[in-house]
């Protein structure tokens, strides 16, 4: 399978101004700064990080809801970020996204026909008028929804189901990619497992790629072929999922492994402790040269002069970490 | 916990925002209180002829400032003229301009709100300076500048009179329905399904149509209910002052206007419409304090 | 024992009827033990909590029935003062939302500060000096400059910290955490579990841990109980709960949690949705839900079926379940 996505030292930055007559930039937020990865057809990338990684900034740059401040996204070769008017549109038929909150990803005053149908009104070349209520009711079926449901509004559904109603719509325009920000982080435990069953079935049935970001490393564990590990707008790590859970090099990798509390009580004490101290710093005002010295146990003067590449230094996989070293954590 | 059971809660009723407003304005008496004279007024303002035979226009000298009496309820005033008759008569002119007057206010208001809200950035910098100059103005002395100005032209038709009082405030008012608009446009704006809309490719006039307008309705609902009371009011205020309606049109701030010098002498000609004008601001106020309630589950 | 919670009952009066919330809950905690109380939304593990501090806004929340006792005495029929007593010096309690549970326009320092001095009748310098003790024991770095900052100036973790700090100026002897670390991120999440383990074991506190997560659950539980539709399912030390679950609902939620150390194939799930606590199914509430649920499940709600020393659970067929 080749590259279907492919993604270029993609950087976004928002000034942070002040004064209203006479605006002036104060600072820039470095949401994203300089990521770099491929997906192929039909893979799961997964996309973890705690809050303020960058991480769905990255998912609104992708699904070009926000301008990249520089850097290129090749979609099937063609290049993403100079689209414009009708191959704009074509290319958004292509590439989808399912948002994280199913309370406010839903126009309340819709029904959720009008919701699914939605993407048909708006590129009706896919689905003629009268086939589109056909459409909707076998994208409902598809997601494990009544079909007969099409007249209700998104308030007499629960969380879980109106995750799907999302993934309809998502799915409407048969797209190659779905890029899903947080799908499950707002559902309860059982509600999650139907739901990461259902983008795994649906995967299968219809060929998708899934750029799948989460701060959850259990799930996004659960369903990707291959990981990123995003820090403060930078991918420290990335690997397959087996080389990022079973043999992480990256410090930071290691800690999030090791803070993720595991369902089994005998293992209590018998852990790889690895506490980090402080919060995240603000992407504002990164750290010099590594982003995650400032937190980091291995951290040495070098670390604040050079920035380190991500880079395959040991093992098979890049990690961008100048002491980078293979730690068994799970 | 408590507010995932209520989502839980209204999760099972099977309305929408309005059947709900409905639901909780139905048990409410001070909406029917108010809406009952609200529609009288109305009924008043589209057939007079319902409730009074008598004709407004036909002055009689001879019963100037006559008390009321069976024959005429209300009396009748200096010029004696059938106040009841003109009470009734009057409504239609301070329901009009109410009612254009809200009309302009709300489509200009709402308009350049939503439009300032969703494109942001250098237009809605502009319109909110231009909105903050307005909103600067005080509204009596603007409304005094603007009517002595468009009246200077001389003599006017019923018509032209009351354009130039709607006219003149809408063009005050308008920054308080845009400033409301324009923040609940910015608030949807930024909600998940406008993303999702625009990730589908929407364009803009889809995403102002579909799906910014229809969650902007009620806060702007409930402003224009309220303004329909006020507006009716200022009316009065600028006639009362001489420079909003006149002769020939009847109103109430014009029947006010002329029962003032004889307040003390034929206080009848002056406390009926002035009574009847306080009741419906008041009835337009308590209406749009109601559906605020209803349509805000907060304040419930 | 410490807090004793027994057959309580919570109905909420709303305009669409009347919530049955919670349906004869009953746990207990001791000096020096961990009790984690888990559920899924609307399970009412929050309102218990909720009922023993007495916080519920009444209406729409009622307490039917039922007891809660600190130190053999009861709570429910106290007097307000005696309360607030309680509330303060007996049992204490920590919220999800720190920002919201801190008052954004005083200083961190003075809202500890001011329980020292009300209760303790403190001088200004010493709850001060005492204030930043207490930073500094949740290890707030620079605790003598950050006792004079708002909670906004504060970030997340920190502001949790801040919490917990409040929370134990007047040295409770039972702490309530209701789903502490949810809103924190995992790094920041692992460093507050630490924090509590380490002050609960120090003060030999009784810590009662509301929560939905069952990894935090297993890392610090002594014992767990599990909560579902205003009811407790299932109630066990933690290892054996994790190695044998003696409740279907509790192995259902096991099997649905994917792991973090193995990729498995497709997640095992519990069918349908919890029910609407307006119109909780008759006999055991889980039996729509239930893979082994047979006729006696709609008919009867199952008693608390022993299982062993400290163990119970609320199914027909517990013994069945429990044997695997």
């Amino acid at each position: 399978m080749g590259e279907l996505l492919e993604v270029r030292d993609l950087v976004k930055h928002f000034p942070v101004t002040r004064g209203v007559a006479f605006r002036r930039t104060v600072g820039r937020v470095r949401a994203v700064d300089g990521v770099s990865f491929s997906l192929r057809a039909g893979e799961t990338l997964g996309v973890v990080g705690e809050s303020g990684c960058g991480k769905s900034t990255l998912a609104q740059v992708l699904m070009r809801l926000e301008p990249p401040t520089s850097g290129t996204a090749l979609f099937e070769g063609e290049p993403v970020f100079s689209l414009r008017g009708a191959a704009l549109r074509r290319w958004r038929r292509d590439m989808q996204i399912v948002l994280q909150d199913p309370y406010t990803s839903l126009n309340p005053r819709m029904t959720v026909g009008d919701i699914v149908g939605e993407p048909f009104e708006i590129h009706p070349e896919v689905a003629p008028r009268g086939s589109r209520a056909g459409r909707v009711r076998e994208l409902l079926d598809v997601v494990g929804l009544n079909p007969e449901h099409i007249n209700r509004y998104p308030h007499q559904f629960s969380g879980g189901q109106r995750q799907r109603i999302g993934i309809a719509r998502a799915l409407a325009l048969r797209p190659k990619v779905i890029v899903c920000d947080e799908p499950v982080s707002a559902l309860d435990v059982s509600i999650q497992a139907q739901v990461m069953n259902l983008l795994a079935e649906l995967q299968g049935e219809f060929g998708l790629a899934y750029v799948f970001i989460a701060h959850d490393l259990s799930v996004v564990r659960h369903l990707s072929d291959r990981v990123a590990v995003m820090y403060l707008g930078k991918i420290v790590e990335i690997g397959t999922e087996e080389e990022i859970y079973e043999h992480p090099t990256h410090p930071y990798t290691q800690a999030l492994l090791s803070a993720v509390p595991v369902a089994d009580p005998t293992l209590r004490g018998r852990r790889d402790v690895i506490r980090l101290t402080g919060d995240v710093p603000s992407p504002l005002t990164p750290p010099t040269g590594c982003r995650f010295r400032t937190r980091c146990w291995k951290a040495q003067d070098v670390c604040a002069t050079d920035e380190p590449a991500l880079l395959t230094r040991i093992g098979t996989h890049p990690s961008a970490c100048h002491f980078a070293e293979e730690r068994h954590i799970i | 916990m408590t507010d995932q059971l209520a989502t839980t809660l209204v999760a099972e009723r099977p309305r929408g925002l309005f059947g709900d407003a409905w639901h909780a304005l139905r048990r409410r008496p001070l909406f029917w209180v108010s809406v009952s004279l609200i529609g009288l007024v109305l009924l008043m303002a589209a057939f007079p002829g319902l409730f009074s035979s008598a004709d407004p226009n036909a002055a009689d000298l001879s019963r100037s400032r006559g008390a009321p009496s069976a024959r005429a309820w209300f009396g009748y005033d200096n010029q004696g003229y059938d106040v009841y008759a003109r009470v009734v008569h009057g409504a239609r002119a301070s329901i009009v301009v109410g009612l254009l007057s809200t009309l302009g206010v709300v489509l200009v208001g709402a308009t350049i709100g939503m439009l300032a809200g969703f494109y942001g950035g250098r237009l809605d910098a502009v319109v909110s300076r231009i909105a903050d100059v307005f909103v600067g103005v005080p509204f009596v002395l603007g409304a005094i500048v603007i009517l002595t100005t468009l009246n200077a032209g001389g003599d006017a038709g019923p018509a032209r009179i009351v354009a130039q009082v709607v006219l003149s405030i809408s063009v005050l008012s308008w920054p308080v329905a845009m400033r409301i608009m324009r923040s609940t446009a910015i608030a949807a704006k930024q909600q998940d399904y406008v993303k999702a809309a625009r990730a589908l490719g929407a364009s803009s006039r889809r995403i102002i149509g579909k799906h910014l307008l229809p969650n902007c309705v009620a806060p702007v609902l409930v402003y224009s209910t309220i303004a329909l009371g006020a507006f009716i009011g200022a009316e009065a205020t600028l006639s009362y002052l001489g420079i909003g309606l006149r002769q020939p049109v009847v109103s109430w701030g014009v029947m006010i206007n002329s029962a003032k010098d004889y307040l003390r002498v034929a206080p009848h000609a002056l406390l009926f419409p002035a009574g009847f004008l306080t009741a419906t601001v008041l009835a337009f106020v308590m209406l749009g304090d109601a559906v605020r309630e209803a349509l805000d589950p907060k304040l419930r | 024992m410490l807090l004793e919670v027994e057959d309580l009952h919570v109905e909420f009066r709303t305009r669409d009827g009347v919530a049955r919330v919670l349906n004869g809950v009953g746990y207990h905690v001791s000096a020096g033990e961990t009790v984690a109380v888990l559920g899924e939304s609307g399970s009412g593990k929050s309102v218990t909590a909720q009922a023993i501090m007495g916080i519920l806004d009444t209406p729409p929340a009622f307490v039917t029935r039922g007891s809660v006792r600190f130190r053999g005495e009861e709570l429910l029929t106290a007097s307000p003062e005696r309360r607030r007593a309680i509330r303060a010096e007996g049992v204490a309690m920590i919220f999800q939302d720190a920002l919201s549970a801190l008052n954004p326009v005083f200083t961190v320092g003075f809202q500890i500060e001011e329980q020292l001095r009300l209760r303790r009748g403190m001088s200004r310098a010493d709850a001060r000096a005492r204030a930043i003790e207490l930073l500094d024991l949740v290890r707030i770095p620079a605790a003598r400059q950050r006792v004079r900052e708002y909670p906004h100036q504060f970030s997340g973790g920190m502001r949790q910290r801040a919490m917990i700090a409040m929370a134990l100026a007047l040295d409770p002897e039972v702490l309530i955490a209701d789903e502490p670390t949810t809103a924190l991120d995992v790094t920041v999440q692992a460093q507050i579990m630490d924090l509590l383990a380490e002050v609960q074991r120090e003060r030999r506190m009784g810590l009662v841990l509301i929560t939905h997560d069952l990894g935090v659950v297993a890392e610090v539980a002594d014992r767990i109980v599990v909560m579902y539709a205003g009811r407790i399912v299932e109630q066990a030390d933690a290892v054996s709960l994790f190695r044998a679950p003696g409740h279907p609902y509790t192995a259902a939620l096991m099997r649905s949690l994917p792991r973090l150390d193995a990729k498995g194939a497709a997640l095992e799930t519990i069918r349908g949705l919890p029910p609407s606590l307006l119109r909780i199914p008759s006999g055991c509430p889980f039996h729509p839900r239930c893979p082994r649920a047979e006729d006696v499940c709609a008919a009867r709600v199952p008693p608390d079926v022993p299982l062993g020393p400290g163990r119970s659970s609320a199914c027909h067929f517990a013994e069945e379940v429990v044997g695997g």
